[in-house]
């Protein structure tokens, strides 16, 4: 009724806008998608029937206090966008129809990487339940997100801490030719970097596909070295303090080094920190080489060779310009654009980076660089 | 600056909220508290739609273990990143005077007063006894 009433008098304006006119026409390669199902038992579905009993008489397993919490809040309702609930009352991610409608049609996403974060599988505790699990979700993910939605592209999960049932996972699930990596956390039981986690290494050097480290989760330690912080304003923090460790970790350990041609893309880290931790670690290497002889080459050149960023949550210094000087000692082949869809912390493609780019910076952030990385087409 | 008819107020129950399209901007009129406020429909940082934005209480504190809680339901707080915006004057919570949202002022006349307007007939007849809300932008 009320928008009958609608009378302008003035002559149409063009809609104010802070978008900026697209460059080109770039389409976007998102590493980092929230899909999701409509109830855990759509997932849980695809198990054995001895692991669907499992989960209905007892649940799963998380490290952490509580069943099915978290000891921090997420700022909004399944840390998601307060727009991204679909119409018809399922939860953020769960329909295609309406991610596609609400963002991958709108900013136009060639590819899509998905991050499975329900029924968080690298923290089960329950091993064979986590195997049974990491097998269910990749089946479930290919069944139900990205066979009815072919840009999106399934990252084949396991749980790194039973690193035999892993490399099963690894061996079975690549053969399908489904997955465009394989995720792990990056908050294990122990540094990722560590022998035991090798054979993993080892099996996706042999299949060829990168290793996706997605922040979050809880290995069974506090998420900070100095223990358990009061706040989400202030555990948010250790999101970048793991993946630093953990970047320290693999090259310190010699990861790299024994696998040379495996990728490691770091997900939802940001990047601001890369920079102090990898001038930090060149230091140390000069300083105390003798006691990791195994490193032929300066930390700084394992990881300009072997790992990537996603960009989300962006940096935001409090001069734009400083991104300028960011971008460049990070490195801009390095970094790779992610949305983390439909998360409360999302950012746009179209207003999350408040510096000029050229066309050859966008096309390597927004499409290349990560197109290289996942060697697609 | 023109003034336009945008809505009823019976349209936007209290606690509620309704996006309405005035020179092809999108602007989102909240009714908090019987009051009417409207704001450009794109928070300034990454253009998240504000219709989705929780009305909140505005929290003080002196000290850790302190707090004074005031003005409830007048701060809107980003769909997105959390953001806090002053639903009297847009002006965010953080940094006031370099990070704002545009604001418009809203009127609320009754059909007798819209009379006078050069509103067109058919609409009256079909109106009932009611109050109309104007923004000017």
């Amino acid at each position: 009724m009320a928008d009958v009433l609608i009378r302008d008098t003035r002559k149409p304006q063009p809609q104010a806008s802070l978008e900026a006119k697209p460059k080109s026409r770039l389409r976007i390669i998102d590493c980092d998608i929230h899909p999701s199902p409509k109830c855990n038992e759509e997932v849980i579905a695809f198990l054995p029937k001895r692991w669907q009993e499992h989960y209905a008489l007892f649940n799963d397993h998380l490290r952490v206090p509580f069943m099915q919490n978290l000891p921090y809040p997420r700022s909004a309702p399944r840390i998601a966008r307060r727009d991204a609930w679909p119409p018809d009352g399922s939860v953020p991610g769960s329909n295609l129809a309406f991610m596609r409608e609400q963002y991958l049609d709108v900013v136009d996403v060639e590819y899509g990487l998905l991050q499975v974060l329900d029924l968080f599988v690298y923290s089960q505790q329950n091993l064979e339940f986590g195997a049974a699990l990491a097998r269910g979700i990749n089946e479930w993910q290919v069944e139900c997100v990205s066979k009815p939605e072919p840009r999106l592209r399934a990252s084949l999960v396991v749980g790194q801490d039973d690193p035999a049932a892993a490399v099963k996972e690894i061996e079975h699930s690549a053969a399908t030719g489904q997955f465009a990596q394989i995720n792990m956390a990056p908050r294990a039981s122990e540094p990722l970097g560590r022998r035991k986690y090798w054979p993993i290494y080892e099996a996706a050097q042999a299949v060829g596909l990168p290793i996706g480290l997605h922040t979050g989760g809880y290995g069974g330690h506090a998420p900070t070295g100095s223990g358990w912080p009061s706040y989400y304003n202030e555990e948010h923090h250790s999101n970048a303090h793991t993946m630093a460790t953990q970047l320290a970790s693999l090259v310190i350990e010699g990861v790299p080094e024994r696998f040379p041609m495996l990728k490691f893309v770091f997900i939802e880290g940001g990047f601001g920190f890369i920079p102090g931790i990898t001038w930090r670690m060149d230091k140390h290497f000069e300083r105390f080489r003798a006691e990791v002889p195994h490193l032929k080459r300066k930390p700084s050149e394992y990881v300009r060779d072997n790992f990537w960023f996603t960009t989300q949550p962006i940096d935001e210094p409090e001069r734009n310009r400083d991104m300028r000087t960011l971008i460049d000692w990070v490195g801009v082949d390095r970094l790779l654009f992610s949305s983390d869809y439909p998360h409360w912390d999302f950012d746009d493609p179209r207003t999350a980076f408040r510096i000029p780019l050229s066309e050859e910076e966008r096309a390597k952030i927004f499409n290349t660089n990560a197109r290289a990385v996942y060697g697609f087409k | 600056m023109a003034r336009h008819v945008v809505a009823r107020t019976s349209d936007i129950p209290a606690g509620t909220n309704k996006v309405v399209t005035v020179g092809g901007r999108e602007i989102v009129v909240f009714h908090i508290n019987g009051e009417f406020f409207a704001l450009l429909n794109r928070c300034p940082h990454e253009g998240a739609p504000m219709q989705k934005a929780q009305p909140i209480a505005k929290l003080d504190s002196d000290g850790p273990g302190e707090y004074r809680r005031s003005r409830v339901g007048e701060l809107l707080r980003c769909p997105w990143h959390g953001w806090e915006f002053d639903v009297r004057t847009g002006q965010s919570y953080f940094d006031p005077h370099n990070c704002k949202m545009r604001s418009y002022p809203v009127t609320v006349q009754d059909r007798a007063e819209l009379a006078l307007g050069p509103y067109s007939a058919e609409t009256f007849q079909v109106t009932v006894d009611d109050s109309y809300l104007l923004i000017d932008v």
